[in-house]
Parts: C-alpha cells; structure tokens; sequence
C-alpha cells in the first residue's frame, strides 16, 4: 500500500452556472521516501490540489488516502511549507518561537519543544538567527526557517506549494540543496508543487504532470537520474536535458479530447 | 548641518515664539475672560501642584481608566467572537451600527435615569463610549486577518483556543490598537462632559464650576490641565502602543520592501 | 455598511445572510420588549421599545421636535462647513511646505489632543448659552482632524506621479490640481468622516451642558422632567440622524477611496 494516494480527486467551486472546475478525477500515489513533484500550466488547479491533499480544503469527489485513511482535515503527519513565507511565518514571534508553536499540540513539554525547534533550527543552519523576527531575515533564510518548522512537527510527509517561487535563483539553488539533504536525513516523503521544469527535474523521483483546467493528471514520468543530485553535475548530464524536454513537452501538450 | 541646526529652531523656536506672544498679549489685555498668562501659571501651580490632585485629578483619572478598561476588555472580547464568525456578525451589524451612531453625550441622561448620579454612572457612560472603535476595529483586524496566517495554524492543527490567542489575536493587535487610541480620545471628551453634567468632583466639574463663580484664572488652570492630561494620556499611549507592536513596524517595513 | 468595513463582509451576502441583520434588530427590539413588559428591567427606567416608537410617532407632528432637529443640524453643519474653509486651505498650505510643517508640528502636536470640551467654559463666559457656543465649539472640534488628514493627505503625494507629471510638461499650478489635489482627496474624505461624527457629538453636547436649543438640550429636559418616554425617543432620533450622517460620510469617502492606490495608513474607524 502506497503512503499517500489521491483518488479521482475533484473540486469544483461555486454553484448552478457560474461553476469552476479546477482539478477533476485525479489520481496518483506516493510511496515512503518519495519526492514527487507536481508541476503544470498556470492555472491547472496544483495549488487546490495540495490543500485537498493537506487537508485544507475538502474536494468535491474523490479522496485523499494516507495510510489507509481518508484524510478529512489536517492530518497528523503531514506539513505544509507555503509559498509566501512572509504570510505563513508569524511576524510577532521570533524564529524560536514560529518553530516551536505548531508542537503545542504534541503533547511536550515545553524544554522538549524548544530542543526539538533548536535541533529544526540547525537543520537548515540558522542557529545564528534563534531569536531574530522572521522579517528581520532575508527572503531566503525565511523559507529556511518555514522549513525548520514543518521539520520540527517532525512530518511523515511534507507538502510544500511552490516553495522557491518567491526567492531569487542561486538562494534557489541553495534551497533546493537543503530540501534534498532533508529528505535523505529526516526520510520524509515529499509532494513538491512548483512551476519551474528545471526545478521538478532536479529534485524529484516521479514528476505527476498535470493538464489545464481541470487538471488531471497528464503523464508521470519516472526521473532516473543519479543520486546525490548536484546543481552543476547533474544538470549538465544528456539525461537531464532529455528529461526536462519532455516533461516541458508533456506541460505544454493539450489534454487528451481536445 | 546648517540645514538640520535651522530646523531644530524652528522647531524649538516656535513655540516659545508662540507662547510668548500668549505672555505678551494677555498681559496687556484688559479683558476679563483672558487672565494675563503668569497669573493662570500661578494659579494653576497653587490650584494642581498637589492639592486638589486626590480631590479632583485622581478622581478623573480613576474613572477613565475604569470605563476605558471595561471598554477594551468588553471591545476586544466581543469583537474577536463578532470577527470571527461570520453569522453573528452580519446579524449584529446593523444594531452596532445604530447603536453606535448614538452620540455618547445624549446618552448621559439615560445613565442617569438607569444608575442615578455616582461613579457607576460616570464610568458606564465612559466605558460605553469608548468601546465602540475598540469593538469595530478588533471586528476588522479579526475579519481581515491574512488568510495565510490562519490555513498555517489550521494546517499544524493548533488548537482553536490557541489558534485565537496565538495568531488571531496578534494579527488583529494593530488595528485594535488604533481603534484604542481612538477611544482614548473619545473617553476623555466624555470624562470631562459627564463631570460638568452631573459630578460633584473632577476636573471637568472644577472647570466648570470655576466659570460659574467667575474664578477665571482658576478656569484657565484647568484648561491648561486637561489639555496637558490630553497631550501626556496620548503621548503615554503610543508609547506603549510603539512597545508592543514593534514587531508589526518591521514586519511592514519589510513586506513593502519586498513588495 | 459604514462601520464595519466592506472587508468584514466582503463575500456577497447569500439570500439566507441577507435577512440575519434584519433578523438582529427585530431579535433585539423583541427581546427588550419582552425584558420590560416583563419587568425585568423596570419600565419607569426603561420603557417597552413599543412605547418609545408611539412617542416617537407623536413627535413627528410636533413643531418643537422638528426645531429641535433642525437647530442640532444646523450647529452641525454650520460648523462642520466653517471647519471645513479652515481646516483645509490650512492643511493644504501647512502640508505642502516642508518648512512651516516643521514650524508647526509641535505646536499642532500639543494643541491637538486637547479635549474641546475643556473649553466649553471659556465659550459660555464669550459667546454665552446659545448658538454661537455651540458653533464655536463644534468648528474647533471638527478642525483637528480635517487639518491633520489634509496634512497627511498633501505629504503622501505620490513622488513617481509627480515626476511624471512634470515629464509631461505640466507647470507647478497644474501639478497641484491634477496630481497633488486628487492624491489628497481621500485622506480629505476620511478627516470629513471623522469630523463630520466628531461635530455632531459636539453639537449634543453644547447643547446638553451649555444649554442651546437642540435635541440635547430637549434630552436633558425630558430627563430633568422625568418624561423618561419622551427622553428614550429623543435619544433614537440622536441616533438615527448620527446613523444617516456617519453612513453618508462614510458612502462617500468610501467612493472617493475607490480608486485611490492603497498606500494607506492604518486608520482607525471611529
């Protein structure tokens, strides 16, 4: 049994005539230790599709399945990393603090809470900036530290929504870098949505292309490149361009039945 | 540098210019109403430094900080629930809003049929007119929370209880804040109407008071007070208001930066 | 809707939502009605809302309410227009010289906070007890914060807006009313909404403590008289016409807001 299936998953909005499909009878799986990336045209409904997965917003039809169990609401094992981090983080608390909030709920105490943020916090090499505000941290450390805090809720999977949109390239590069560690380090399954085909290439096991609206699920393709991923070495590989050729092919490609 | 050194003069410069005009002109004039300016410092250092402080201050600023706390406890808690569900709102805008409307100062005749002439009724009809910015406001800063911040906690499942004292409450604070500051202002005013109205002590009914029996510079001393009271209160505020919402002045900083 | 802002009700009311704020009111007067038939809350304090309406009814047929409404409004909005002249050549003026802002802001920063009421002596011994106390008070009230939002509104001009303005040619009159003005607009909008409460809370309250003709003044009898009925209905007409007023200020600084960028300060709504 895979750890995180999505079942003819659908989600229209609104009612009588002015209804609006984003995603509709999607399905795929994820298995422990993956990291699928999901990427498609502008508007092909990865954003809905993530928050059905992390349980933000209850689809239409289908299911979300992990572990066995229908996900009906933010689910215990999962975290989200958003793309605005500058709206996710909260600007009236320190670092320490934003990373160690979301275990209140765990049931520690509050010395286990703060080792377990400060232990997040080095992860993503921050212990520098523990007791900074968020705001007071460039773009990129920001991320970091919204990386350090769905590590903290120590997850079994991590969803994150176009992670790296909003910071410039080589603080990318760099993220991108930190996303892979974590994920050997921690073992935590990943579902990446991004929009950048480089990006999908590189960091990812299985890459799920969508359609456009409503999106379904155009073509996976398995990314067989060689592990550890480097930023120069791997993209310079035939491989890598063959790969990132089709999958940009495979975006741009209209849906079946059209 | 010049520039800078011209500036600070003005600054400094003015009012002095200014208050010796005052000096000037008062002392000159023979009217009545307009007491040459030594005399209402004389007056207002033997009337206010220290004697009638218990009598008259205190008693002013007690009530102030009664109402104005009852107003915020009472704002702040029911405009969290009003923000944050959208039935109770809608149900109760247009009874707010009327409610609201109501100059306070027409209300003082109620409050005296409702709780007869005393501290309770003073501090009521303070306390009613400074919760309305305090509740209208923290009704905005919770409605208009970023959507973000909220789908963050829900998404770690952060409890309701802390989700609202953590992240709610927070989010709003610099909007409550400024409809505080608002009431402040707005609680002053009502302070001093409610002494001349019906009080036997306070600032307001010794101004008052004063006119009646034509102790003019005894008057003008109490204006002088209230407004230095006005000025401190104020200034006293957004200080505090500066402490605690110090993280919302970098946090914008940097979001307009960024933007 | 004025005081709750649009953000607060942002989404489109769906039918059901439409009828709960009528729902609320008509819960409300039924509730307070029933507390007081039931003397719970004793009636000789506070009537059956049944009662206060029938008064209310009565009024509209009587000269005196009616002179009453007009002498409250006509402090108000004598004084709210003599506020206006003031406040604005004066903000406009202060706000576009950088010099004289520095030169007066001190002075601005002390006299504003102080509570005009605190002069309501000072008007009865010059202007004694009719309507030249009230105008006074209500013109100096409702000056401060028409002068400090148009103060505001002249140093927000938008620098960007300005330069390209000057790039196409235009000399400094016309950059001053095309670009200049209309930035101020909204900010003068807000200080007329603030004033305009502000003038009218002023008004009751020359009325009620100096004693000019005016609903306030009508108040203060009815209670001194024990017509608590007569009181009640007087107070719901304060608040209706303080309701019409703030929801027309507020219609309109809403509209003048419309298109204004959204630069804005965090401004409270009083």
């Amino acid at each position: 049994m895979s750890l995180l299936e999505v079942d003819r998953l659908g989600m229209h909005y609104g009612q009588g005539r002015r209804v609006t499909e984003a995603i509709r009878d999607l399905s795929f799986a994820v298995e422990r230790g993956e990291l699928v990336s999901v990427i498609g045209p502008s508007g092909c409904g990865k954003t809905t599709l993530l928050r059905c997965i992390g349980g933000l917003l209850a689809p239409t039809s289908g299911a979300v399945v992990l572990r066995g169990e229908p996900v009906t609401g933010p689910p215990d094992e999962m975290a989200v990393v958003f793309q605005e981090y500058n709206r996710s983080l909260f600007p009236w608390m320190t670092v320490r603090q934003n990373v160690a909030f979301p275990l209140r709920g765990k049931g520690l105490t509050k010395h286990a809470r703060r080792e377990r943020g400060e232990e997040a916090i080095a992860a993503v090499g921050l212990t520098r900036s523990l007791d900074h505000y968020p705001w007071e941290l460039s773009g990129g450390m920001q991320q970091r530290v919204a990386i350090a805090r769905a590590l903290a809720y120590q997850p079994s999977v991590l969803l994150m929504d176009e992670p790296f949109a909003s910071v410039d390239a080589q603080t990318r590069a760099d993220l991108e870098d930190l996303t892979l560690r974590v994920r050997d380090e921690f073992g935590v399954t990943i579902v990446l949505v991004t929009h950048d085909i480089d990006e999908s290439v590189y960091l990812a096991d299985r890459i799920v292309v969508l359609s456009p609206a409503p999106g379904r699920v155009q073509e996976t393709v398995r990314v067989e490149l060689p592990k550890p991923r480097d930023q120069i070495e791997t993209r310079t590989l035939p491989e890598f361009t063959e790969l990132r050729t089709h999958v940009h092919r495979a975006v741009k490609r209209p849906p079946e039945g059209v | 540098m010049r520039r800078r050194l011209l500036a600070a003069s003005l600054e400094l410069g003015v009012p002095v210019v200014l208050v010796a005009g005052w000096w000037l002109w008062s002392t000159r004039s023979e009217s009545f109403y307009y007491p040459p300016l030594p005399d209402i410092l004389s007056t207002f250092a033997d009337t206010w430094l220290f004697e009638r402080v218990a009598d008259d201050v205190l008693p002013s600023l007690a009530r102030l900080a009664a109402g104005f706390t009852i107003a915020a406890i009472f704002g702040i808690g029911l405009g969290l629930a009003l923000g944050l569900s959208r039935p109770a709102r809608l149900t109760l805008a247009p009874t707010v809003e009327f409610l609201r409307a109501i100059p306070t100062p027409a209300l003082i005749p109620v409050a005296i049929v409702l709780l007869g002439i005393g501290d309770t009724m003073r501090v009521t009809i303070i306390a009613t007119a400074c919760v309305w910015p305090i509740l209208l406001n923290a009704i905005d800063g919770v409605a208009g929370i970023d959507t973000t911040l909220v789908e963050t906690a829900r998404s770690y499942r952060v409890r309701r209880l802390d989700r609202v004292r953590w992240v709610v409450l927070p989010a709003a604070l610099p909007q409550i804040f400024a409809g505080m500051r608002t009431s402040l202002s707005v609680g002053i005013l009502v302070m001093v109407v409610s002494e001349m109205e019906a009080s036997t002590n306070g600032i307001g009914f010794f101004v008052l008071q004063s006119q009646r029996t034509f102790a003019i510079p005894e008057m003008w001393s109490g204006i002088l007070l209230l407004g230095i009271l006005g000025y401190a209160l104020n200034f006293g505020f957004t200080r505090i208001e500066r402490r605690v919402l110090r993280w919302h002045r970098g946090w914008r900083a940097s979001a307009l930066g960024a933007a | 809707m004025s005081a709750i802002s649009r953000r607060a009700v942002a989404r489109r009311l769906s039918p059901p939502e439409r009828s709960y704020g009528a729902l609320g009111v008509v819960g409300t007067v039924a509730a307070l009605e029933l507390l007081t038939r039931g003397e719970v809350v004793a009636s000789r304090h506070f009537p059956p809302p049944s009662a206060t309406f029938r008064t209310l009814g009565g009024l509209l047929d009587s000269a005196e309410f009616w002179g009453d409404v007009g002498s409250t409004l006509q402090g108000w909005g004598a004084g709210l227009a003599l506020a206006f002249a003031i406040a604005v050549p004066l903000g406009v003026t202060i706000g576009s010289s950088a010099v004289l802002y520095r030169a007066l802001r001190v002075p601005i920063e002390f006299l504003r906070p102080i509570p005009s009421v605190a002069l309501i002596p000072l008007v009865i011994l010059v202007y004694g007890s009719g309507f030249e106390s009230k105008l006074f008070l209500v013109v100096f009230g409702a000056s401060w914060p028409l002068l400090i939002q148009t103060i505001y509104g002249m140093q927000d001009a938008d620098p960007l807006a300005l330069d390209t303005a000057r790039a196409f040619g235009l000399g400094p009159v016309a950059r001053f009313a095309r670009v200049t003005l209309p930035g101020a607009a909204p900010y003068i909008a807000t200080g007329l909404r603030i004033s305009s409460s502000v003038a009218l809370v002023l008004a009751v309250t020359a009325e009620l403590v100096i004693g000019a003709d005016g609903l306030g003044r009508s108040i203060s009898l009815a209670q001194e008289s024990a017509a608590v009925e007569l009181m009640y209905a007087l107070v719901v007409v304060t608040g209706i016409v303080g309701w019409l007023l703030s929801s027309a200020f507020a219609g309109a600084e809403r509209r003048v807001l419309h298109w204004h960028t959204a630069h804005r300060r965090l401004e409270a709504a009083p």
